[in-house]
């Protein structure tokens, strides 16, 4: 006997359930089949070409209506369910009732709405079904329309992709610090970035809406840092969620989604449901594999055969023309995982596999995804790859291949880019010079272009271009490898973040081709450091890429708590600053007060939580961070010069408070110290710093390259300058000049002793030009980098810093978020 | 309270309190436990103490599914509390979870170490 199937939802799911259910059985069941779109099933996952205008909706349906005339369904397009009675085994709706034998529930999901004010204007749009393209594409006729889409995930991207594609200027703004990061790792996602932007699509990472602006319709979108977008739509692509409402007012049982068995049976072994809406051993799927498999199981329960649904491997590709991505697994860190990544800076290629027991487990490739579908046949089978491990990166095609060539980034790199930053000369000129002049040493290349002739930081990049011209006829030195992620030394590094304009973390280890995904602990501090260097203003401080008294602004102690050190100008103070931090010390019960080396304060143990309240508290006597902990400079140690001293021959403590004005805040490679000495009894032991300087009545003698700690060694004499002024400027050039080539935690000792003294002396004292970029370039990034980072705390600034997440240590016990 | 082998587990707050490649503090009456977030969103949870001096690992740098003490730079893995590298120690470790964007740990766990 014919058994009466009713089926709600008429998308992809129950599509597919029903061909399988007529190809095996034609006649044992009347369908009736409701859909809440007045049209029949299409292939919703190809709108985004619908939208670009790549196809037309015609070319994308599936099931037309002579395909439901054929199969006798009774088609109830627009017309929703509101009940189910499963007592008298029936269906409600607009029509009436509709009786059921089985019932099969595909009722998908719906658009997740951020609850932000303005979320109900006109113009506010989802992308889920044909409707919504067309309100977009209807707004998209007016020429230079602006969109804003909220959500840098698949469906979001393609949606931007889409409306840029019609002409619209698209801004993408995504919560997360890289685009789709439940598919892809942060490098792969940088490319992804750059190629939208490269197409004019802006992305704004890290972006939170706080409103949606407009009267009657939407005008713009504000974000929580103020930033103001216009919009003529907006289109929310943040994620969704299970359409489970019928399921649950009609007591089935509802999780995230309606929970089903392996069979794909509800709570009611009358009802089945599959696809989106429902949840399957705790999963909730949202893409089209796992939606087919459910369909084709769903289909041999209703027919009363044995199948099993055991959940799915998943695969992604975004269906943007022209970006090529692929990811699939699982492919985060993990114990016992190990990772194999390839990079090809030149082709903008990533690839990523991970690995665990010899198997495949997850994969994540951009640029080049031919490969993808080889990789994902090999992570469903469980393949043992223990035998083609060392070229399986490589894929199919590949046997018996070779490693990585070290030489792929340089040659990426256009003629005009920089290889010599002291003599500015260029890669096309060394490209030529060996070329047509036959040089083979890097001392020819020396003689004939200059480059590598000065600092030498650049000589990495000049033997690779050699070896890049000259093939296997060159043999590079072997350069000290920044860390165990790369075999550029962090000359090498520096100079390529200047030369191909690198202006984040993943983007230098893309296209410096690192070896691991997310670096390491001593290669990120010293890349955060090279980036905020180089793109003073531009670059974004990476926070957890810092130690930890560089993201807390206090110095750690064995215990665990901190030490913190005000700024005292030239080492002068008050008593109204004294009494300040007299005052702090009792109220919150410090155990050491102590006299620095570098004429300073320090206040020991100082617990974490009580850093703000510490801070508000000196902050409020005008005392700032004196940056003891910092990478940057320490302290200005002075004598007190004419003020006082029957032997002083200059304001050694004026001239102290003034370069120590200038240079507070400034990230340097490792810490810096200064003195200024009055007269050369050099009562502030000028001799022994970073920088000195020491008083004579002609003028100023500028020293530098000193140390007195692990090392201890005499200051060189850079030279004498006449006026406070000159000296200042000197000072200034000088140490710009060691931020732009000193290693990562390389004093400037052993910087100055690398690139020989005289080479420092000809480019900060002998050349007024050079001198006067160097400094200019310095004052430019003090305009960022002098902001009081107590302040910033004490205001509220990484408040999650101070306080813990939970706090069970109380007899009550109680979760605080 | 929490006796046996039952699992209890309790909500700490949202995911996104921890910074990515970061971590916050949960007290408990027998010292501090340290949850750590890498950056693909996996969770940690740690005694706050590296095995050679005690140093608080929730201040140190987290990096793949490792941390760096901020004492003396040993480097912990946060999957299993072992000391990685040349070093040997190892600390302990909790069950901690993630469901719908919320932090749950496992307070039988905890309750169990304040026992021991």
């Amino acid at each position: 006997m014919t058994q009466k199937l009713v089926v709600i939802g008429a998308g992809m799911a129950s599509g597919r359930a029903l061909e399988h259910l007529f190809e095996a059985a034609p006649d044992a069941f009347d369908v009736t089949l409701f859909g809440a779109e007045p049209r029949g099933n299409y292939n919703r996952i190809m709108l985004s070409p619908v939208l670009s205008g790549e196809k037309t909706f015609e070319e994308i349906v599936t099931h037309d209506a002579a395909w439901y005339a054929d199969h006798k369904v009774d088609c109830r397009f627009g017309e929703t369910v509101t009940r189910i009675d499963r007592e008298r085994k029936v269906v409600v709706s607009k029509g009436g009732e509709t009786p059921y034998d089985r019932l099969l529930i595909a009722t998908g999901s719906a658009p997740f709405i951020i609850p932000v004010p303005g979320k109900d204007l006109p113009g506010v749009m989802t992308y889920r079904d044909l409707d919504d393209v067309n309100r977009m594409l209807e707004v998209a006729e007016t020429p230079g329309a602006n969109a804003v889409v909220i959500g840098g995930g698949l469906l979001g991207l393609e949606a931007a992709a889409g409306l840029h594609a019609r002409g619209m200027d698209v801004t993408v703004l995504h919560l997360m610090g890289h685009l789709m990061e439940r598919q892809l790792d942060p490098a792969a996602g940088h490319l992804l970035k750059t190629e939208l932007e490269s197409r004019g699509i802006k992305v704004r990472t890290q972006a939170s809406t706080k409103a949606i602006l407009g009267h009657d319709k939407v005008d713009a979108v504000l974000l929580e840092d103020e930033t103001v977008l216009d919009a003529d739509i907006v289109v929310m692509a943040v994620g969704i969620r299970p359409e489970t409402r019928i399921a649950t007012d009609t007591g089935l049982v509802v999780e995230r989604g309606i929970v089903v068995d392996d069979q794909m049976r509800t709570s009611d072994p009358d009802i089945l449901a599959i696809g989106e809406c429902v949840e399957h051993e705790h999963v909730v799927c949202g893409l089209v594999a796992p939606l087919y498999d459910m369909a084709k199981v769903a289909a041999q329960t209703l027919l009363g055969k044995g199948a099993a649904y055991k959940g799915s491997e998943t695969s992604t590709k975004l269906k943007v023309t022209g970006v090529d991505l692929f990811s699939a697994g699982d492919f985060a860190d993990g114990e016992g995982r190990e990772e194999i990544v390839l990079r090809d800076a030149a082709r903008g290629v990533y690839k990523r596999l991970v690995l665990q027991d010899n198997r495949i487990i997850g994969t994540v490739m951009y640029g080049d995804t031919a490969d993808g579908s080889w990789f994902f046949n090999h992570l469903k089978e469980k393949t043992d790859i223990a035998d083609i491990r060392d070229t399986l990166i490589f894929g199919p095609a590949y046997a018996g291949g070779a490693a990585a060539d070290p030489t792929a980034a340089v040659a990426a790199l256009p003629d005009e880019g920089e290889i010599c930053g002291c003599n500015g000369v260029c890669k096309g000129t060394i490209v030529q010079a060996i070329a047509s002049k036959g040089l083979n040493t890097l001392d020819d290349v020396r003689a004939h272009t200059k480059a590598s002739s000065s600092c030498g930081s650049c000589t990495g990049l000049v033997e690779q271009l050699l070896s890049l011209t000259l093939g296997d006829a060159y043999n590079p030195a072997a350069v000290q490898p920044m860390c165990g992620c790369t075999d550029f030394g962090h000359d090498d590094v520096r100079r390529m973040i200047v030369a191909k304009e690198l202006k984040s973390i993943p983007a230098v280890m893309q296209e410096l081709q690192w070896n691991s995904s997310g670096g390491c602990a001593k290669c990120r501090p010293a890349l955060n450091y090279y980036l905020i260097c180089t793109w003073p203003g531009e670059y974004e401080d990476d926070n957890q890429s810092r130690y930890i008294n560089e993201r807390v602004h206090a110095n750690i102690q064995k215990d665990g708590t901190f030490s913190v050190v005000p700024r005292m100008w030239g080492g002068m103070t008050s008593s109204s600053e004294l009494r300040a931090i007299a005052d702090v010390v009792d109220k919150f019960n410090i155990p050491s007060v102590k006299v620095t080396g570098g004429q300073r304060i320090d206040m020991l143990g100082v617990k974490k939580e009580d850093l703000p309240a510490v801070w508000a508290d000196l902050n409020a006597a005008g005392l700032v961070s004196g940056a003891a902990y910092a990478k940057g400079l320490r302290t200005v140690k002075t004598c007190v010069g004419t003020d006082w001293c029957r032997f002083g021959t200059q304001d050694s403590t004026g001239l102290g408070v003034k370069i120590e004005r200038l240079m507070w805040g400034s990230w340097t490679p490792a810490k810096v110290k200064m003195g200024v000495s009055g007269c050369p009894r050099n009562c502030a032991e000028a001799t022994c710093k970073d920088v000195g300087v020491i008083c004579v009545d002609s003028g100023f003698d500028i020293h530098f390259a000193g140390a007195a700690g692990l090392e201890v060694r005499q200051t060189d004499l850079l030279g004498h300058v006449d006026t406070e002024a000159e000296a200042i400027e000197v000072i200034a050039a000088l140490v710009q000049l060691y931020r732009e080539q000193g290693r990562y935690l390389e004093r400037i000792w052993k910087w100055a002793k690398r690139v020989g003294i005289e080479t420092v002396r000809e480019q900060v004292l002998l050349d007024p030009e050079r001198r006067n970029a160097l400094r200019e370039r310095f004052l430019l990034s003090q305009q960022y980098a002098q902001t009081d980072p107590w302040a910033e705390r004490v205001a509220g600034k990484f408040a999650h810093e101070f306080a813990p997440l939970a706090d069970f240590s109380q007899p009550r016990e109680e979760a605080l978020t | 309270m929490m006796a046996g082998k039952d699992q209890a587990w309790v909500d700490i707050g949202p995911l996104h309190a921890v910074p990515r490649q970061g971590a916050r503090l949960v007290r408990t009456g027998a010292g501090c436990i340290a949850l750590f977030r890498a950056s693909d969103d996996r969770v940690f949870a740690l005694d706050d103490r590296c095995p050679h001096q005690d140093g608080p690992l929730s201040q140190g740098i987290v990096h793949g599914h490792s941390v760096t003490c901020p004492l003396h730079n040993w480097v912990i893995s946060l999957e299993s509390g072992e000391a990685e590298g040349a070093d040997e120690g190892s600390v302990r470790t909790y069950p901690v979870r993630v469901e719908d964007g919320r932090l749950l740990i496992d307070m039988a766990a905890l309750g169990a170490t304040k026992a021991a």
